[in-house]
Formats: C-alpha cells, structure tokens, sequence
C-alpha cells in the first residue's frame, strides 16, 4: 500500500503546497475564472501535443504559457469585457481540445483522467516534473512576493513606487499556467481552479495577514490532499473529486464556524 | 524658476479617438503648491496619470529632475476584503530606499492621525481615515514632488479644511513640490500657490486670486464657483450686481468651446 501511495501522495502534497499560496492571489485579485480558462485550454495543449507527437506535459506547460502571455496582452488592451474575453476562450478551446480528441481516437485517450484527474496514476518520473516545477514556482513567488503584493493591493501605487507592473502581471499569469498544467494529473482540468480558489478562501478565516494566508492555504490545501486521498482509497472514490470534496468541506466548516470577533 | 521638478511641454492624449486633453503644459516647482481645476470630464485625472507615466502621451514631453522621487495617492483603494492586510503592513509595504528620518515619520504620522488605526485593517476604515494613510504612505520615501488625486474624496467638510491644512504642513516640513485634483474650489484656495484651471487644455493659470478673476473660469464655475477661489484671502474686487452676475468687463477674451 505504502509504494502505491507515496507517490501521489507526496505529488498531491506538493501540488497543495503550491496551488494554496498561488491561490491566494488568485482570489485576493479574483481571478477565478482566469483560472478556469487556463484550465480549459489545457485541453486544447493535450490535443497538440497528441497532434505534433510532443511530450504531452511540455505540451499543456507550453500552451498554458502562451494563452497566458497572449491574455495578459490583451486583457491589457481592454478590447472586450475581461470575462466575456474569458468566456470564449475557455470554451472555445475546451470544445477545439475535445473535437481534436475525438478525431485522433484511434490513439488511447483517457478521457476521464484528463477532465477529473488521475492523482493515484503519478510515478516517481511524474514526481521530478511535479517537485522541479512546485520549487521554482514556489522560489519566483516568494522572491517577487512584495512587489507582487504591491501589484494586487493597488497596480497604479506600485508602479509609481517603481514596481514594473506589466512584469508583475504577466509573471502572476505564467505561475498560474505552470501550476495548472502539472495540477491537471491531479484533480484534471475540470476541477484544477477548486485547488487554488477553496484553500485560500477557508485561509481567508483565519488569517490576519498576507503572508498568514499564503501559509495557511498551503497547510489546508495539503491536508485536503491526504484527506482526499484517504477517503478514495477507503471508500474507492476517484481521487481527483475526494480532495476537491474535503476542500470543500473544510471551507464550509470555517466559515459555519463562529469567529472569535475577527476576520 | 529655471529648475522645475517636473515639466510637461505641449501634452497631447487621445484614447480611442478622441481627444482627452490637448497643449498642456505646466511646471511644478519645489515648496509650490500647484492645484488642478476644472469641470468633470476635463482630463485631471488624465493629466495626473500622463505625468505619472501610467498612460502614455500621443505628443508633448515631460521633463522630470533626474532621480526626481514621486508620492502618488490614488484617489482611491479598491482593496478586496479577502486581502488580510493591516494599516501597519499596507504602509510598511510602502518603504523603499530613500526612507524619511524617523522622527520626521513619527511627526507627520502624527500629523496623519493615524496611530489608533495601525492595527486594524485597511478594509476597515473610513473614507476620510484611508485618504490619510494613503497621503502617509506616499510620503514614505521622502519625495520631491507629492501628486495627490482629489485627496479629500470622501471626507467631510471638517475633515476638508484639515486635510488642506495638513498638505500645507507637508510641503513646509518636507520642501517637496504638490500637484493635487481638487473639484472643489472652496477649499484650494488658501492651500494653493498656483491654481491652473483644465477643460482639456490650460484655460487659464496663475495664483489663486488672479485666476478667481479670469473670465475663462468664470465661464467654466459661475460666479459663485470662481470668487469662491477669492474668498479666502477676503479681497472682493470685482464687481457683482444684485444676483450675484459678474459684470462682464473683458469676457470675450474668455476661451471658448465647442
């Protein structure tokens, strides 16, 4: 038992740890639904990769880098409402992956696994990838913590303060890509934006600083792994779902329970 | 005055079209108080955010003192209520490399009335309480030129006076040259050394009482609106008639627009 699960273990701890301070500012600059668009387009990145024979993670990473880069231009321009821009892009490319998908299924597609995770599927191979990207988005996050905090707080303020606020944007979006492209083997695409949302809002509950909420989105994302984890393998759920129910759970159990006259 | 702070020449900024505001251009000089005027929609706040370098000017040149340092207050924070985040820290947050001598931060901290408030968060306070650790903060990094966006949004008529009061003291203790967004003529006037009046470009400019007098803005604020810039320094010389009408005097040099 131990073998089978070490590994996803130890990656969806990792991934946790990751998603929960990323989360944070997702959340704090409610981005969500950037999240989600990302997320989608993911799809369309396996489809490529499956299409031009490339590595399928560098595929997902890749694509999730450009859509990133492409967004952050644009969403700057204002061309058209930010949500409605991430509307057509997320379902436009979730509905090009899966068209894509179906017209190459001689090829074995696991469908499934793509849309809701297959955490218990993760290797020690996976795991180099996973530990690789969680410790440079986790080392860019906290070097650029402060001016990325001045960012969110107030974009104008900082780049008068001298803070290079394109930099900083697009930076938060690329972090955003990576992390999704490697959550997606967890809790798939579907359910990827839960992981950075869930964990930072129950954080929300008991923190009373920036950096307090960071740690704790991290330490509730993490127990939501293991908790997920456990209940897949004593009730055989999908694990994918179980880790996302627990964050859940674990959100409403906060926020039902009564505060000690703060926020 | 051959070394302004800032100099902007011929500013021009169009946004999709459409002209936001055009020629403008003005000097800001250290230990000067410079106020913007002018109607809705004149492009204060784009004149503000041009200098700034947050927008990005279709022609003109701005022309800053080399290593010149900027306080911005923004004319407000939208801060979301899932960002934890206290007075001390948001202030904190704000130091840099170029920090005031403390006992000059302790005294204009004070002068902010802000102490009670360092350890609530900034989600918490009121208009006029935030306004104020937003001035703070931008005085952080001692600055050469303090640019305030209507600083005294939100705050009550009291609170108003004060806050004018409390630039004036800024600019005395710090050296620093001011351009603050004002709508509101009644309070400038005794705060301000220069006055320059915008309605997409420089209608008129000059200290307070001269420009209470120009039919330019006497044009844009009515009478009541422009000899309100007067009233402070108690010298009515122009005339009213019973309705409170200027005589006209030479009002056809007045700019016009169309």
């Amino acid at each position: 038992m131990i073998d089978i699960l070490l590994w996803p273990w130890l990656g969806g701890m990792l991934i946790a740890a990751t998603t929960g301070p990323l989360g944070a500012f997702v959340v704090w600059r409610r981005m969500a639904y950037f999240g989600d668009t990302l997320a989608h387009a993911a799809l369309l990145g396996v489809a490529l990769g499956w299409m031009l024979h490339i590595n399928l993670t560098l595929a997902v990473v890749l694509f999730c880098l450009l859509l990133a880069i492409l967004l952050s231009a644009l969403m700057y321009q204002r061309i058209i409402a930010t949500d409605t821009l991430l509307g057509i892009l997320s379902h436009s490319s979730l509905a090009v992956g899966l068209v894509i998908i179906s017209l190459f299924n001689d090829q074995p597609v696991d469908l499934m696994a793509m849309l809701f995770g297959d955490l218990l599927a993760i290797g020690s191979e996976d795991m180099l990838w996973i530990s690789l990207s969680c410790a440079i988005v986790l080392a860019i996050l906290a070097y650029y913590w402060q001016p990325l905090l001045n960012h969110t707080i107030c974009p104008e303020l900082a780049h008068v303060e001298g803070v290079n606020t394109n930099f900083m944007r697009t930076l938060l979006f690329v972090l955003i890509a990576m992390v999704i492209a490697i959550a997606m083997k967890i809790v798939g695409i579907l359910l990827i934006t839960s992981l950075l949302i869930i964990p930072a809002a129950s954080a929300r509950r008991l923190a009373t600083t920036p950096e307090q909420m960071a740690m704790w989105a991290a330490l509730l994302g993490c127990f939501a792994a293991t908790g997920g984890m456990a209940l897949s393998w004593i009730y055989d759920t999908p694990a994918g779902p179980s880790v996302v129910v627990i964050a859940s759970a674990v959100f409403f159990i906060l926020y039902l329970a009564p505060t000690k006259g703060r926020r | 005055m051959t070394s302004a702070l800032l100099s902007a020449q011929n500013i021009l900024v169009k946004r999709s079209g459409r002209t936001l505001i055009h020629d403008v251009s003005l000097d800001l000089q250290a230990g000067q108080i410079t106020t913007l005027i002018g109607p809705n929609g004149a492009g204060k706040s784009t004149l503000v955010r041009t200098l700034l370098g947050l927008q990005d000017a279709n022609a003109g040149s701005i022309i800053k003192q080399t290593g010149l340092r900027i306080g911005y207050m923004p004319q407000k924070l939208n801060l979301e209520p899932t960002l934890p985040l206290t007075v001390q820290r948001f202030l904190d947050l704000g130091l840099g490399q170029h920090q005031l001598a403390p006992k000059l931060l302790t005294k204009l901290s004070k002068a902010c009335r802000i102490e009670h408030l360092l350890t609530q968060p900034m989600q918490y306070l009121s208009g006029g309480e935030t306004q104020r650790v937003l001035l703070l903060r931008a005085l952080l990094n001692s600055p050469h030129l303090l640019i305030l966006d209507e600083p005294v949004q939100g705050v009550d008529i009291s609170g108003q006076v004060a806050m004018y009061e409390l630039i004036v003291d800024i600019r005395d203790q710090l050296g620093c040259g001011i351009l603050m967004i004002s709508h509101d003529l009644h309070m400038v006037a005794a705060a301000t050394d220069q006055v320059i009046c915008l309605n997409q470009h420089v209608c008129c400019s000059g200290h307070p009482q001269q420009v209470s007098q120009d039919p330019a803005i006497i044009e844009l604020f009515g009478v009541q609106g422009a000899s309100a810039l007067a009233v402070y320094n108690h010298q009515h010389n122009h005339h009213h008639d019973s309705h409170g009408t200027i005589i006209p005097g030479k009002h056809s040099e007045a700019c016009h627009h169309d």
